[in-house]
């Protein structure tokens, strides 16, 4: 038995149980939970139309393999993953292309592969920061924002690095 | 900018395509592709449903509430000179919580209230103050204990083991926060420094 296949069973039924004993309506409470859900996730797939088909006839272009190719060199040197290079650029900048481009990348490379690994962590390690920046900041009366978007920006490339290297040491 | 790269993406398709020869696969690839997004967003629902659904029961059960207060002594140290009884704090706490729960939904308002709570608390008139700006910056750094969205994605690809990545994201993960808060933390001292 390994720590990742009990957690999540583990997590909903402890959570279901604290529900019962604080004498929530658990069930409707849950099915509220996923209405809520299911809303946002129709809500993103006009969103992953446009990408998924945009990147899909850049792949079927050959442009993809060119792209790949010309960057693989550099790289290579540095042992980064080619495959993760349009996840790495999009990462920060949109939620619902980077969840296309994601999936893009494990049916090309496979969800067990090197860059499918990398791939993976990368967008579970990371939010969109434009979007964070620009909603939180713009329910304010903020005009000047300082460092936020530097510091924030040397943490996604930190996060780039980080799981190709996180990645390579644990598999 | 998503203008931009949709657009580059779909004249170097054409471009590309009529050198390779490739043209006809590209025309196929705006049918077939569009079709398989609808079948992702359909897949992912069942999970987003189902998170959605456990967290709203674990909300409803005061499970943040608990959480967010064993998270405030580390929270205090992060944010200093932070009133810790005052509203911000405790929107704060919340946000994180929900955050680590992977509650997006709830987080956002939390997150909204506590950057306009801080405003008022640091006087601040359009220059951000340096709590505001590490607190946005913690949450441009993702924290999630369980990403599903992901898991989903590497299950419907074939993964043996979809969620065998859960340690690397926990890591990386940190990596970025504490990166990304020491740097803001950094250019304000560089910063307070000069004046």
């Amino acid at each position: 038995m390994k720590f990742s296949d009990i957690i999540i069973p583990f997590i909903i039924t402890a959570i279901i149980i604290t529900g019962l004993f604080k004498k929530v309506d658990v069930f409707s409470e849950f099915v509220n939970g996923a209405k809520e859900n299911f809303r946002t996730g129709i809500s993103i797939i006009p969103t992953l139309v446009a990408i998924i088909t945009a990147v899909g006839m850049f792949k079927a272009s050959g442009a993809s393999d060119f792209l790949t190719d010309l960057i693989s060199p550099i790289t290579n040197l540095v042992g980064f993953p080619a495959g993760c290079f349009p996840l790495a650029i999009t990462k920060s900048i949109s939620g619902s292309a980077s969840l296309a481009i994601l999936e893009s990348i494990l049916s090309e490379y496979g969800a067990d592969s090197f860059t499918g690994r990398v791939a993976s962590v990368m967008m579970g390690s990371s939010e969109t920061t434009f979007y964070v920046l620009s909603v939180y900041f713009g329910a304010t009366r903020i005009k000047n924002t300082r460092h936020a978007l530097p510091s924030a920006l040397i943490g996604d490339i930190t996060g780039i690095i980080a799981s190709v290297i996180v990645i390579s040491l644990m598999f | 900018m998503l203008n931009y790269i949709f657009a580059i993406l779909i004249i170097s398709s054409l471009i590309s395509g009529i050198i390779s020869g490739n043209i006809g696969s590209v025309s196929e690839a705006v049918l077939t592709e569009s079709v398989s997004a609808i079948d992702l967003g359909i897949y992912m629902l069942g999970a987003m449903c189902v998170w959605g659904g456990v967290m709203r029961v674990a909300e409803k059960s005061g499970i943040t509430d608990i959480l967010s207060k064993f998270f405030s002594p580390f929270l205090k140290f992060v944010f200093k000179g932070i009133d810790t009884k005052g509203k911000a704090f405790s929107a704060i706490c919340m946000n994180i919580t929900a955050n680590l729960l992977g509650l997006g939904n709830a987080a956002t308002p939390f997150g909204i209230e506590a950057m306009k709570e801080l405003e008022k608390e640091d006087n601040c008139k359009e220059t951000a103050s340096i709590n505001m700006i590490i607190f946005a910056v913690i949450n441009t750094a993702s924290f999630t204990i369980i990403p599903t969205t992901v898991a989903a994605l590497r299950l419907k690809n074939g993964s043996e083991n979809p969620l065998e990545i859960l340690p690397a994201v926990i890591i990386t993960s940190a990596i970025t926060l504490i990166v990304s808060v020491t740097f803001a933390r950094i250019f304000d001292f560089k910063r307070r420094k000069k004046n």
